[in-house]
């Protein structure tokens, strides 16, 4: 039987209790998902995108029969996490960020083994897949470490070998590259791409609060905040949707105090702002209902005293559309008055 | 990667995680020797000590066999209470715990690995102290039956390790608690299941109410076997023990299984429990 979806989830809950709230008036409970309905299809790479204390792990947790819903439904490859819990985790696997399973004192390959008897491979099998993912991923000279001796990056590298090792049909990746060096980084979504292109039957569904990321890996995306989902499209159907205006990128030092009642956003033209704090110069990304605009925004900085290092107009991203859904920055950098 | 990974499924799959899980502790043990060293220096002491008062007070000899039984069986008792009992805590700490859940096999097949593994460990390390000792202090046997006794030995490790796979849920339930519990239990069970003397010493109703510890039965029965000469030391006759051990087996295991999927049922509706703190 094949369903239609890898994912789907109707009006989906998930309230945690809080146990033992630190002062009275502190909740009893956090509403982590609040009502999530979503369509994956099969095959491809969707990703979830949001900031932290989104609700993306708990997704994935329900998704993956870790986590009972509060309500609401969810299917995985047509079943319900609910009931068929062990059928479906026949077909999934799933990989964490800074994930440090396994045992140290085993070596690589002995680890990744252990793992794919937990699924019942044969032995030949098991260490047949073991060689072509070593040899993929580039660590085969690392097969005899002890993974305790292994550095994050190639500890990851290993986390992603056990998660695709079982051969699954639905792969959940919550935020894979969290704590990698640039390098690992690009490795881990070099080999995501590849295994997807050599099996294109399968699913990944992969959270992220990394944009490019985001936008480098997914076929399609949805935005997730506060436990809800605020839009679902390919990148970029995502970013069209901030195309029809101009962004733009001021580095200003120092920016200087605002006026009373005349503040950026009460330029004419200025749709949108988001402002970073950066050691030596503040960065104003700001969007434009044009070019026409700018002049004004110039004008205006240079009545409060801002001194303009570097201006810029640049393509839209993610972050913009991020902007324009949640009306602050997906990461969230210490907030300067504008 | 063209061809599908064929998965087993029941009995076979239950196998596979079993050994899986059983690696580990059997590759550690020889990888960590100084541990080897640790668990058998003790016992070698303590074990020591009670045969030089048992013949400076003139005591029968076969109590310095007695001694060198417990001291041996120490290692059981010790793996039981903190590499099954603690196992599963650490296991979540490190992020195992989520993928054994995660994974389609019973957590059951996974705690039976540990068990078995733990019962290698542990084997070493008796045997090392008992032919260490048996040579040390001129110990004689005689065993009056080897089938009976291997039995005697696997029902006894059986009702153990489930008593063990029990530990492990509740130590993760309540956390630093148990803990304390069991670093409190670990000497007066030595007492009151008889480790260092016949457990019959200490009274038919001390007797009965220790054998809820499936050592008690276990090494009163394999002192009968093994000593057989001697008459009369024993709490009860080896077959009664034996049926005992059996229905103990019986229920800490069935126990055992309960709890775990009580484990999993509390850590799915809760959402803590099977995750990794961060
Ligand atoms: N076990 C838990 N108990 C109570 N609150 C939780 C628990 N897990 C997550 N939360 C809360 O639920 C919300 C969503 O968390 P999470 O799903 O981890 O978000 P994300 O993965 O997007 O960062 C957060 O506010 C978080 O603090
Ligand atoms: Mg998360």
């Amino acid at each position: 039987m094949t369903a239609n979806y890898a994912i789907e989830t109707y009006d989906l809950k998930r309230i945690y209790k809080i146990r033992g709230p630190k002062r009275k008036d502190d909740p009893a409970e956090r509403v982590a998902l609040g009502g999530v309905s979503l369509q994956v299809a099969r095959g491809g790479l969707f990703g979830l995108l949001g900031p932290n204390g989104a609700g993306k792990t708990t997704l994935i947790k329900i998704l993956s029969t870790l986590l009972l819903p509060s309500s609401g439904r969810a299917l995985v490859d047509g079943l319900d996490v609910t009931k068929d819990v062990t059928e479906i985790r026949r077909r999934i696997s799933m990989v964490s960020g800074g994930e440090t399973s396994g045992f140290g004192l085993l070596t690589v390959e002995e680890n990744l083994w252990m793992f794919a008897r937990f699924y019942g491979l044969e032995n030949a099998d098991a260490k047949r897949r073991i060689d072509e993912m070593l040899e993929v991923v580039g660590i085969a000279d690392r097969r005899r470490t002890k993974i305790a001796d292994l550095s994050t990056g190639l500890r990851q590298k290993m986390n992603f070998i056990r998660g695709f090792i079982s051969d699954p049909d639905i792969i959940f990746l919550d935020e894979p590259t969290l704590g990698l060096d640039v390098t690992a980084a690009r490795d881990v979504r070099e080999f995501v791409k590849r295994w997807l292109r050599q099996n294109p039957d399968r699913t990944i569904l992969l959270t992220t609060h990394y944009m490019a990321e985001a936008d480098e890996l997914c076929d399609r995306l949805a935005i997730i905040d506060s436990g809800k989902l605020l839009v679902e499209d390919t990148p970029a159907g995502l970013k069209k949707r901030v195309q029809d205006e101009a962004m733009f990128v001021l580095k200003v030092a120092p920016l200087g105090k605002p006026v009373e009642g005349d503040r950026i956003e009460d330029v004419p033209g200025v749709q949108r702002l988001a402002v970073t704090d950066h050691d030596a110069h503040v960065e104003l990304t700001m969007a434009l209902t044009g070019e026409d605009a700018l002049p004004g925004v110039l004008a205006h900085l240079s009545r409060r005293g801002a001194g303009l290092v570097s201006l810029e107009k640049r393509e839209p991203t993610l972050e913009d559309v991020f902007i324009q859904l949640v009306g602050r920055r997906l990461t969230e950098a210490a907030g300067v008055e504008a | 990667m063209s061809t599908r990974a064929r998965k087993a499924t029941g009995i076979t799959l239950f196998w596979r995680i079993l050994w899986a899980r059983a690696y580990p502790r059997i590759v550690g043990a020889w990888r960590e020797k100084d541990w080897l060293f640790f668990e058998t220096v003790v016992p070698l002491g303590t074990t020591a000590g009670f045969v030089f008062v048992y013949r400076a007070a003139g005591a029968p000899p076969e109590f310095a066999g007695f001694a060198v039984l417990g001291g041996a069986m120490t290692a059981f008792w010790l793996n039981v209470l903190w590499a099954m009992g603690s196992q599963l805590y650490w296991d979540k700490d490190g992020g195992n715990l989520e993928l054994y859940v995660l994974s389609p096999g019973p957590l059951m097949a996974i705690l039976v690995g540990m068990a078995v593994g733990g019962i290698f460990m542990a084997s070493v390390r008796a045997v090392t102290v008992i032919v260490v000792a048996s040579l040390l202090f001129n110990i004689s046997y005689q065993v009056s039956s080897l089938p009976l006794l291997i039995l005697v030995f696997l029902v006894t490790m059986a009702a153990l390790y489930g008593l063990g796979m029990i530990f492990a849920s509740v130590f993760l339930a309540s956390g630093r608690e148990a803990w304390h519990l069991a670093n409190l239990l670990q000497e007066p069970i030595y007492l009151v299941s008889g480790f260092y003397f016949p457990v019959s010493a200490l009274g038919f109703w001390v007797a009965t109410f220790a054998s809820v510890i499936p050592l008690t039965l276990g090494m009163d029965a394999i002192r009968q076997i093994i000593f057989s000469t001697q008459s009369n030391i024993g709490f009860l006759p080896v077959e009664t023990e034996l049926i005992l051990l059996c229905f103990l087996a019986v229920i800490l295991l069935a126990l055992a299984w309960y709890s775990l999927r009580k484990l999993e049922e509390i850590g799915r509706r809760d959402g803590r429990l099977i995750e990794r703190r961060r």
